[in-house]
């Protein structure tokens, strides 16, 4: 898939959603416990996936996970207990460099 | 992608901490979402197209924003100062709008044909009518209308989408960052950019907001102690007349103050450097275009300009530091060409928190998607942003451009003034006059003539104002801007009475 930016995309294996923040040009493949992840519009429509026991390291509310020489950041908006993988790799967790807060 | 979505996360992440409020009644953030979804509930049975805020800040304000936000519709907060007429007219675009209103302003909003409750009654009916679950909303809708200060034209309708400032959010906020204890401390009115930017960024980061309703400086240096604010933002006339108290001017729990919506004044700021040493200063610049901050002069720049012996270094404490990492800026000159770095032209950016759409008018942006901001700057060597006044506010004295805030900033810079400005005058020989109006410091006087003759030699003959006013004050809207049409009146007045 092509993931855009602002897009949410759901887990089809537990309740994990996610906010594209960062995105790259061409297709990669995200998946949540092993399983596709789909655009959360369409989840309803989109069969339950199988969990793969082996990618259920889960994550965290609120936190980055992003592959920096892809280009692709996601948000966790709902947490879970997949793995958040992309083509394959789990995705590691983004150091927090916050901006000063100016408002 | 929705607000909502950051209030459903902190609700989540952080549904017992505090949020909204002071420490005696604050709101928590699954209480907000509650009073949210409450409010969202009243706004689709009354079939209203938007929520018009038309009140001072208090708990009501996100509340309103939030539950704008869960039923699909805009928030239009809307300036409580503005006159009758400009009211009308400005009302008469949400004729299908739910209303809040401070009793004072009820009369305008009953006057436009719209419901009106107050603060208070708003709560107590989204507390009445808190529904099980909400349906999702429609978020292709705007999020927020802000209504331009129209200090140089008519008000315009800034059309925020939730896509702009969620991304404002998401680019700067770390999500629940907040220490458990840090409280905000807002006194901004609701109407301005930056009161809806702090209510999001704040929410996301965890941090408890406190609200002024009417800002004195006594009022906000005896709330920054009492409910030991760790965070505020001011504009600068507020430090300004907040380092103007006489008496206890401590304020032991601040960490961050962050400023901005005017240029803070060199001699103001290494005051408050000097006064308040354990604090850290952030000057924030934007626009209500931009869904606020668009470059951040950071702590540690503030430390490094002011302890510094390179005039280069040290002039960036006037500067409005460095264009955040989402937001692309180009100065271009008056074709439209890119200049390169140190020459001074119209500052335009892109970025997915700029908004691209005034209500009623249309785009915003030019083809590759860049905003004109009209604000006149340059980039330094090193990327540190300088702002240089409003292209609306460019003097034409006979074929020649003159920026006032050159003027400004070598009258600023004279040891007995507090305050100046720099107008164009109607005149039948040059088209414009240029002439000031400066504000002395406290028991100083300045004599006009030996003031022109001090211009003259720092800049030239032509850029020297013909007259120089002494004031006592200048005329300000209250989030600090210089209403310079006011002061044309003013100096024309002075003119014909002497």
């Amino acid at each position: 898939m092509k993931p855009r930016v602002g897009q949410t995309l759901a887990s089809t294996v537990d309740g994990t959603t996610v906010i594209v923040v960062k995105a790259p040009d061409g297709d990669v493949t995200v998946t949540c416990g092993g399983a596709a992840m789909v655009d959360a519009k369409a989840k309803d429509s989109a069969p339950a996936g199988e969990a793969d026991p082996a990618q259920m390291e889960g994550s965290q509310l609120g936190k980055r996970y992003a592959d920096d020489e892809l280009g692709l950041e996601l948000l966790v908006t709902k947490p879970g207990q997949g793995t958040i993988a992309v083509n394959g790799a789990p995705l590691p967790l983004k150091d927090a460099k916050p901006l000063p807060a100016s408002d | 992608m929705n607000l909502t979505m950051v209030l459903e996360m902190a609700a989540e992440g952080f549904g017992d901490r505090a949020v909204v409020g002071r420490r005696a009644d604050a709101l928590t953030a699954a209480r907000l979402r509650d009073l949210a979804a409450g409010g969202a509930a009243k706004v689709r049975e009354a079939g209203a197209d938007a929520i018009v805020y038309l009140a001072v800040n208090g708990p009501a304000f996100p509340v309103a924003l939030f539950a704008a936000s869960l039923a699909g519709v805009p928030l239009v907060p809307v300036n409580y100062r503005l006159g009758a007429d400009q009211l009308g007219q400005l009302l008469a675009n949400h004729p299908r709008a739910l209303g809040i209103a401070d009793p004072a302003q009820a009369e305008a909003l009953t006057a436009a044909g719209l419901s009106t409750r107050t603060p208070g009654e708003w709560l107590a009916e989204a507390a009445a009518t808190v529904p099980e679950t909400v349906d999702p909303a429609d978020t292709e809708v705007p999020a927020v209308i802000i209504y331009t200060s129209g200090t140089t034209s008519k008000p315009k309708g800034v059309v925020l989408r939730h896509e702009n400032l969620a991304s404002y959010v998401l680019e700067t906020v770390e999500f629940a960052s907040a220490g458990e204890h840090d409280t905000a401390l807002m006194s901004v009115p609701p109407y301005h950019i930056a009161a809806v930017s702090n209510v999001l960024s704040n929410l996301y980061a965890g941090r408890r907001v406190v609200t002024l309703e009417a800002f004195t400086p006594e009022r906000w240096l005896s709330t920054v102690r009492e409910e030991a604010v760790t965070n505020a933002m001011v504009v600068p006339t507020m430090l300004a007349r907040v380092l103007g108290v006489d008496g206890d001017r401590s304020v032991p729990s601040l960490k961050s103050l962050a400023y901005g919506g005017a240029k803070m004044p060199l001699k103001v700021i290494e005051r408050a450097l000097r006064e308040w040493p354990h604090v850290e200063f952030v000057n924030a610049y934007g626009l209500t275009e931009t869904s606020s901050t668009i470059s951040v002069l950071g702590p540690d720049e503030h430390r490094a300009a002011i302890s510094s012996d390179d005039a280069a270094v040290r002039a960036r404490l006037e500067s409005a530091g460095k264009v955040v990492p989402a937001i692309e800026m180009e100065i271009r000159d008056e074709d439209g060409e890119v200049l390169p770095r140190g020459a001074s032209g119209r500052i335009w950016v892109r970025g997915n928190q700029v908004s691209s759409e005034y209500a009623g008018l249309g785009s915003s942006v030019d083809e590759r998607g860049f905003f004109d901001t009209r604000d006149r700057g340059r980039l330094d060597a090193e990327g540190f942003l300088f702002i240089e006044g409003r292209i609306d506010d460019t003097i034409i004295r006979g074929a020649e451009n003159i920026a006032p805030a050159e003027i400004e900033d070598v009258l600023l810079h004279h040891p007995d003034i507090d305050d100046a400005v720099v107008v164009g005058v109607p005149d039948d020989e040059w088209g414009q006059r240029i002439e000031a109006a400066v504000v002395p410091r406290s028991g100083t006087t300045v004599d006009g003539a030996a003031l022109r003759e001090y211009v003259r030699e720092r800049l030239r003959g032509s850029k020297t104002p013909d007259y120089i006013a002494t004031w006592d004050e200048l005329p300000r809207t209250p989030t600090g801007k210089i209403l310079r049409r006011d002061v044309v009146r003013d100096l024309l007045g002075e003119r014909a009475a002497s």
